[in-house]
């Protein structure tokens, strides 16, 4: 069995309203060093395959295909 | 082609001494031919820009020369034929041309309204493209003074078995719902279909409806030289550049996969843009105000000084950005959200940027108004583009494009088709109540929230939705009266009569409530215009359209066009989307379409003249729902002519009935005819009916015809009494159908009867179904 | 009565609280509506209504943000003081998630958000909010939110029962969110702070929402 982690990220540049609200409000309770935080989505995921490089294959075609969209989102995949 | 030319794009990675002299270089190189053909300008549009200028344009210049002269900034496809459409009346006080419509609606109040696409963005990201979507439309509208008070919607998806349709209808009713919740308007109500043309080519409509008062309405004619030019709300970024090209641009397989042209919506900071709007818009600060939609900066900077007859400078180093290097081509194209450009008066820019810290926004002066009729922008302190405003918007072109009107179909003979079974007309009910296009919307309007704000006086469900007015907190008698409807197969089997029909439904579904049409806004989603089989269709609907308006005396004071709807070559049904706005003196005289009480009387109204067909036995199911979906006969026969005196004498007659009270029920009979609209009262009330069918047509066609009937209502016998009386001075003829009962069931004399329960087993699941599998 | 009702950015329903605590009785000149950057609650105040909205965009958990922010500490040093909280909907889970409440509101268990009556069942008399009201008694109500599955440890549960804390709870059949124990509204143990899930301001109106709401603000004023 493989396990493997899934970042899902808003693409450079992508408007991201949440992670702006967070960190005004981190800013407005003083934290004054916090200039920049982005919020994503993070995925565990379990394979039943001992084939690192098919999991790989797979689990881009994951996030390709459902769990990111690539006109706003990116991804990055960490096999454990 | 769109996607290539923001490759082509200068990026310098930071804003050091190289990138910058770079990043100048590129702004200020001259632009060929092949640059405005990657920008989707025509060849012979980029020698127009040439000979208007006077000499080659550079690229920022090219770059915002592209967007204004783009189909959706400059309307060049649709212009002449926009201009059939009556946009005048005594209660108009703002025509098409600002960010929405204005109409007096008396007592000093206005209603500031108007409908918009989103359909491309939609597409590709369905929460974000429809929430953008009803973000856009909202700013519209509050830019002009008025606070939304309702949201409405008119969607159009795929065969529901469709792979990608399910993901769609979630995304796009999510980011409805994600952007007018929070925002704290209610979306109150709306229309969806679905059908194979829209598979990859959605449609998503948005509209909204907001209260101002009459002599506070603000415009965006800039004026005033020397006076300052702000910008405010969220900072500016690389999305969406060049969306408003994307959406004049027919779909290729791979649009899918490409650049994001696709922005994110922050309705968090456009409820913030909204009050702070408000807020100052109560002092005396502005001399004119405009969103930043679609061609972002470009657009609204240039629609408000040549507005003006003036003239504007913009030091885009002073314009809030949130990203690195960014070129004055993509500050001026960027379509990112919540931002709004204003021109303020002197001396308010302490108490504006009070107002706009207060609610946590930028804010800056980013240039000033001038009297050169140039637009002007200052890039990293040099001057990068000196365009005269009177070429960017008077030389832009205008196509009188050859259009061929599909002819009128052959008219079926239905008269002599019979049912197969004696239960067969019940079982056919059944199976267009189950059909996906005649099946409970609930799951969808059930995600927006309806009720925000505590004025909503008949929810989604209805034929219209009717909210009431408040001012000052105080709740007012009057309300409005609010739908959204088109006929696409209508359309498409004769775009006249369904451009005319199309003002109809929304006129009845008015009329049904208690409400006055006072004016129209429509969305017109057509394929690409250069086919002329589909500039026919919106040549054809527009004339429809304006034939009716004229008729009912209904301007159309707003609007929006969106062509290209195609993929692949494949066009969408010509959906020319029609939103009204009705205005109902006491809301709490406002009457619903379910079944009241056992014993109440069920009366038809004919919608043309019965000897037409009560005389000569001949009628036809024309191009309705039922040859569509129970035979199978998809756009053939005709959609029904429209007798608009009658209309107008059954209106008139109806609203007077109501005033008194004596109708308990009323409900449009549109697609689907008299048996759908009968077992949609039945369970919306929980009562059920016993009917007999008019004798002399046949059983089917005054089931399922569509063109027959106008109105169903209900009144208990006493009333129905005096509603004979008073339509026969009318020469108003109305049949009695029948009784509304306690039994749950629906009898029809000669047809059987079937239970509200078997109706309601397809009709409420099948949504449901749909997206839980 | 004196009431404050404050207002986060993002706050939408302090119009919709106004106007059913005027239809209640309560004198416009004693209503204030109180910006989350003001630092004091005025003196004399008798309750706080933290009104339904997405308070800074619900951007994080629902609620989370605005627990946080300055006016938060008065509330919860009125409520120390007896002052008596009123939170609906985003104010449920602003009270949640600023601890002034037990358990904390999830998404809804269908992951939609979801607008329509619901029916709900007056779980206990015993409060100032409810002492109009029989015990058992059904009525009909909206919901309007997307985070109202209410969640809590056994343990807390099994407590909020024992010390009779639900206040309001929807019908076992008609649960729009998942919601523990079809729980839709709690208060505290010094039973003067009230969250609850749907939108019984918007039930006081004959002509919009109908009046099944009136007997809260009715408990509240007429104690």
């Amino acid at each position: 069995m493989i396990k493997a982690q899934i970042f899902v990220t808003l693409r450079a540049g992508v408007l991201d309203p949440q992670g702006s609200a967070i960190g005004h409000t981190l800013n407005g309770l003083g934290f004054a060093e916090l200039s920049s935080i982005r919020q994503g989505k993070y995925y565990e995921v379990e394979l039943a395959t001992d084939d690192r490089k098919l999991a790989q294959a797979q689990l881009e075609k994951y996030c390709q295909t459902v769990i990111a969209n690539p006109v706003i989102e990116s991804f990055r995949i960490e096999i454990l | 082609m769109v996607e290539s030319f923001v490759v082509n794009c200068y990026k310098p990675p930071m804003d050091n001494k190289q990138a910058i002299a770079a990043s100048l270089d590129w702004s200020q190189a001259p632009a060929q031919s092949q640059d405005g053909l990657a920008a989707g300008l025509k060849i012979d549009e980029y020698e127009r820009i040439v000979t208007a200028l006077g000499r080659v344009p550079n690229q920022t210049e090219l770059g915002i020369f592209s967007v204004m002269w783009s189909e959706h900034c400059s309307y060049k496809s649709s212009r002449k034929h926009l201009s059939k459409l009556p946009t005048t009346g005594p209660n108009v006080i703002c025509g098409p041309g600002e960010n929405a419509g204005v109409i007096d609606i008396g007592d000093g109040d206005a209603v500031v309204f108007k409908i918009e696409s989103h359909n491309h963005p939609s597409f590709i990201e369905p929460f974000q493209g429809a929430a953008t979507g009803v973000g856009g439309i909202m700013r519209d509208v509050f830019t002009m003074g008025a606070r939304p008070v309702a949201n409405l919607n008119a969607l159009r998806f795929g065969d529901p078995s469709h792979p990608k349709t399910k993901h769609l209808v979630a995304g796009v009713v999510a980011g409805i719902g994600g952007y007018g919740n929070c925002m704290g308007v209610p979306t109150v109500g709306g229309e969806t279909e679905f059908d194979p043309a829209y598979n990859g080519n959605i449609l998503v409509n948005a509209m909204t409806v907001g209260l101002a008062r009459a002599d506070r309405i603000f415009y965006s004619a800039a004026g005033g030289v020397g006076n300052q030019v702000v910008y405010v709300g969220a900072k500016t970024g690389r999305d969406g550049i060049h969306g408003a090209t994307m959406a004049s641009a027919e779909f290729s397989e791979d649009s899918e996969s490409k650049r994001p042209t696709v922005q994110v919506g922050d309705p968090f900071k456009e409820k913030l843009l909204l009050e702070a709007c408000l807020e100052l818009m109560a002092t005396d600060a502005i001399v004119a105000i405009q969103d930043m939609g679609a061609a972002g900066l470009t657009s609204s900077s240039v629609e408000m000084a040549s507005k003006g007859g003036c003239g504007i400078r913009l030091n885009l180093d002073l314009v809030p950005l949130r990203e690195d290097g960014m070129t004055a081509y993509e500050i001026m194209l960027s379509e990112s959200q919540e931002r709004m450009l204003m021109i303020l008066k002197p001396e308010s820019e302490a108490l504006a940027a009070a107002i706009f810290a207060k609610w946590e926004l930028d804010f800056a002066v980013i240039g000033e108004i001038t009297d050169s009729g140039n637009l002007e922008l200052i890039r990293h302190g040099t001057r990068v583009c000196a365009l005269p405003l009177s070429p960017l918007v008077d030389a832009a072109p205008l196509y009188d494009r050859p259009f061929v009107i599909a002819e009128p179909a052959a008219e079926f003979d239905d008269s002599t088709i019979a049912p197969t079974h004696p239960d067969s007309l019940l079982r056919d009910l059944k199976t267009l109540l189950a059909r996906p296009n005649f099946a409970s919307r609930r799951w969808i309007w059930q995600q927006y929230d309806h009720l925000v704000g505590g004025q909503t006086v008949i929810p989604p469900g209805g034929d219209a939705a009717v909210i009431r007015l408040t001012r000052d907190h105080v709740d007012m008698k009057k309300g409005l009266a609010l739908s959204v409807d088109c006929n696409p197969h209508y359309c498409f089997s004769e775009p006249r009569r369904g451009g005319a029909y199309a003002v109809l439904e929304v006129w009845r579904n008015i009329t049904a409530v208690g409400g006055r049409l006072q004016a129209l806004t429509n969305n017109l989603n057509f394929g690409n215009p250069e086919k002329p089989e589909i500039m026919g269709q919106l040549v054809g609907c527009l004339e429809g359209m304006a034939e009716a308006c004229r008729a009912l005396s209904v301007p159309i004071v707003s609007g929006n066009v969106s062509l290209y709807n195609e993929t692949n070559g494949e066009a969408i049904l010509p959906t020319p989307v029609v939103g009204g706005v009705g205005l109902v003196d006491d809301v709490s005289k406002a009457v619903t379409i379910g079944f009241k009480s056992a014993g109440d009387l069920i009366l038809l109204l004919p919608a043309t003249r019965t000897d037409l067909f009560l005389n000569q036995k001949t009628s036809s199911l024309g191009t309705s729902a039922y040859r569509r979906e129970v035979m199978g006969l998809a756009n053939q026969g005709r959609p029904p002519a429209i007798n608009y005196s009658l209309e107008l004498a059954t209106a008139a007659w109806l609203g007077q009935m109501m005033k008194e009270q004596r109708i308990s029920a009323c409900h449009d009979v549109g697609s689907g005819g008299l048996l759908v609209a009968l077992a949609e009262m039945a369970m919306k009330g929980n009562l059920g009916a016993a009917v007999t069918l008019p004798a002399a047509i046949a059983p089917l066609v005054a089931g399922f015809g569509e063109g027959l009937w106008s109105y169903l209502l209900t009144a208990s016998p006493t009333d129905a009494e005096a509603i004979m009386a008073a339509a026969n001075t009318q020469g108003i003829t109305i049949f009695t159908l029948g009784k509304v009962t306690a039994a749950a069931e629906l009898k029809v004399e000669n047809h059987g009867t079937i239970s509200l329960s078997e109706l309601r087993a397809g009709y409420d699941s099948f949504l449901p179904n749909l997206m839980q599998n | 009565m004196k009431i404050a009702i404050i207002v986060f950015p993002g706050t939408n329903r302090e119009n919709d609280i106004r106007a059913a605590l005027v239809t209640a009785g309560v004198a416009a000149s004693n209503l204030q509506l109180i910006w989350h950057r003001e630092t004091a609650i005025p003196a004399a105040t008798d309750l706080i209504v933290l009104p339904g909205g997405f308070s800074y965009g619900d951007y994080l958990r629902c609620g989370a943000m605005a627990a946080h922010s300055p006016i938060m500490r008065e509330v919860k040093s009125a409520a120390a003081r007896g002052v008596a909280v009123l939170g609906i909907c985003n104010g449920f889970q602003i009270l949640c998630e600023s601890g002034l409440l037990p358990g904390v509101l999830l998404s809804n268990q269908g992951l939609k958000f979801v607008c329509r009556e619901v029916e709900l069942e007056v779980a206990t008399n015993q409060s100032i909010y409810s002492r109009k009201m029989v015990k058992g008694h059904r009525l009909r109500a909206p919901v309007a939110h997307h985070d109202g599955n209410y969640f809590a440890a056994p343990e807390v549960l099994a407590e909020l029962q024992d010390r009779d804390q639900i206040v309001f709870k929807y019908a076992a059949d008609d649960n729009p969110n998942g919601s523990a124990l079809n729980i839709a509204g709690i208060i505290d143990s010094s039973r003067r702070v009230l969250g609850l899930m749907p939108h019984l301001e918007n039930a006081t109106d004959p002509l919009a929402g109908g009046i099944a709401g009136r007997a809260m603000f009715d408990s509240i004023l007429n104690g």
